[in-house]
């Protein structure tokens, strides 16, 4: 019989890279899922080896949306390397700018007020329901409920428009400055926030009747794509898809930032290991994570929102009209940056995905040595392989749901 | 907020879980420690990183058990060149480490740790494909971001940031 050679010649089970596939005896078939897939949540490519309906082995392969961010960033300086952040995990802008910002921030030894702490937690909650609205209304939508993906961009269309108010745009934010935040925020923006938290909790209440008690979407997601507590940390997974393991661990509580001791929130925590635990999860995290918005508008503090650093920060353009020594300054961070003490150091923060890590290397000069980003989704993408063997193609989708990957993250 | 000056004495630093821990199994494996902006570095020797990873992880008091990121630093003219990273996680304790190990730039070749946790894997690929640095015992080193073709590792610092023309 003839042999052809395989389209995949490895999947990264650790097999011989030379084999071959008889077909006329070989009863697998290799699928290929991707990269324009629509349940593939971008440019995802799997490859799959499937005995019938059944999956034997998958192997994802990335590298698609691959940018370069990190070499860009290496020629950048400090401050202009807050637009790129955005750019990695486009559905959580703030999350990113705010990882970033605290690396550098830590460098520095700088310290910021309560004002802009208080606000970047305000703002990093409102990104959080955000990318969870997306990811629950795309998911929805992957197993066959498309009446809740209507439902949730509704909502997301609202906190869209607060990052539009803040920043001037919906979804590229940089609104996160080193050293504080980029503007004050406008007049009448904590009443319409207020207005929206007050109501969202309903909101919550109408995806949770749509699909919690759903037969259909329970049949689809329970005891589906498990994966247990061992695994998951083996296999590095972080944030929803470790905790629906069972393993109680969020950043915000064990290692706060940017003020988070002052927030009293749980942390939901399933045992399952399956689809529908990381759904369960989630929409518990949309709920605490709007009382901690109520909780960051009870509280907001009074000041400025940005650091008392003048050679870091950019002046007011008030007072750089009328200061020859703000002009100085502005003119001196725009043109050569500003130096950052040698050094280096490794932030971690809880993205709406898991553990998102900045690594930040210094030399001392203007620019950064080296910025290595940690991202959620690449960690979680390899508990793929091992949640779908023996699973189902058409659980495939809703196990890439479940872990809510966004491939900006993954391939940088 | 002044910086405090950074800490290299392993004698202060012997109260840490990793470092203790690492002490009592060998005491000659951390060749160098800092402990700057609150975190703490270790240095080891290359031969050794699977073994010290091993143990950190299977630790009885503080089990270092999660990965949580794996990448590398070219400081590119000085030798030794590459520097690769581990960010360790303790997930009971909360404890964090950073391990670090030095390579030659002439042949950049490290053990690899997927057999002490699998998601490694990807890490390595990625440190392979963007730096050249190779990982011995690797199930499956090969490119992941840049296509199998491509000629160069793009993250390392004599890579032109426009690419080769």
């Amino acid at each position: 019989m003839t042999q052809f050679p395989t389209v995949v010649d490895d999947l990264g089970t650790g097999q011989s890279s030379e084999r071959s596939i008889d077909r006329s005896v070989d009863s697998t078939m290799i699928l290929n899922m991707g990269p324009q897939h629509p349940s593939t949540h971008g440019v995802l490519r799997l490859v799959l080896e499937i005995d019938g309906e059944t999956i034997v082995r998958m192997k994802p392969e990335i590298g698609y949306l691959h940018t370069g961010i990190e070499k860009t960033c290496e020629a950048k300086f400090y401050q202009q390397v807050v637009p790129l952040t955005d750019r990695i995990d486009y559905l959580c802008p703030m999350t990113n700018n705010l990882a970033y910002c605290l690396a550098v921030e830590k460098l520095l030894g700088l310290e910021i007020p309560p004002k802009a702490q208080w606000m970047r937690v305000l703002m990093n909650e409102l990104t959080r329901i955000n990318s969870h609205l997306v990811w629950l209304g795309t998911h929805a939508m992957d197993l066959g409920a498309m009446t809740v993906f209507l439902y949730c961009f509704r909502e997301r269309e609202d906190v869209l428009r607060f990052f539009e108010m803040v920043s001037g745009q919906r979804m590229m934010t940089s609104y996160f400055r080193i050293g504080g935040l980029a503007l004050e925020p406008p007049l009448g923006f904590f009443e319409k926030v207020k207005k929206f938290a007050d109501r969202f909790p309903g909101n919550v209440d109408e995806y949770e009747n749509l699909l919690t008690g759903n037969p259909i979407f329970m049949m689809r997601t329970k005891g589906v794509a498990h994966l247990s507590a061992e695994d998951a940390i083996a296999m590095g997974a972080c944030g929803p898809t470790l905790r629906g393991s069972g393993i109680d661990i969020d950043l915000r509580r064990d290692a706060p930032y940017s003020g988070y001791e002052n927030f009293n929130f749980k942390v939901p925590v399933r045992t399952e290991g399956d689809v529908f635990a990381r759904y369960l999860c989630r929409v518990a995290e949309l709920r605490e994570s709007i009382a901690m918005v109520q909780q960051a508008l009870a509280g907001m503090p009074e000041g400025p929102v940005k650091a008392d650093a003048p050679k870091v920060v950019l002046p007011d353009r008030e007072k750089m009209k009328t200061q020859m020594e703000a002009l100085i300054y502005h003119f001196k961070i725009i043109t050569e940056g500003f130096a950052v003490p040698a050094g280096e150091v490794y932030q971690a923060i809880e993205s709406p995905r898991g553990e998102m890590g900045y690594y930040i290397v210094s030399d001392g000069t203007a620019k950064p040595y080296r910025v290595h980003m940690r991202g959620p989704s690449y960690a979680n993408l390899q508990t793929l392989s091992k949640m779908c063997e023996g699973q189902l193609i058409a659980d495939v989708v809703a196990a890439i749901g479940s872990i809510d990957v966004v491939l900006g993250d993954i391939d940088r | 907020m002044a910086l405090a000056p950074a800490i290299t004495n392993i004698e202060e630093l012997k109260a840490h879980p990793a470092l203790a821990r690492l002490l009592e199994w060998n005491p000659a494996v951390p060749q160098s420690v800092k402990f700057d902006r609150d975190e703490l570095t270790i240095w080891v020797q290359k031969e050794t990183i699977r073994e010290v990873c091993a143990i950190l992880r299977d630790s009885p008091d503080c089990p270092f058990n999660y990965l949580a990121d794996l990448t590398c630093v070219d400081w590119y003219p000085s030798e030794p060149r590459f520097e690769v990273v581990y960010h360790l996680l303790s997930i009971p304790t909360k404890e964090r480490v950073r391990l670090k190990a030095r390579l030659d730039g002439s042949s950049p070749v490290i053990e690899s740790v997927t057999s002490v946790w699998p998601s490694a894997n990807f890490y390595e690929r990625e440190v392979f494909d963007l730096f050249g640095v190779r990982f011995t015992g690797h199930p499956n080193l090969k490119r992941i971001m840049m296509p199998d073709d491509w000629e160069g590792h793009p993250l390392r610092k004599d890579y032109p940031v426009e690419g080769y023309r």
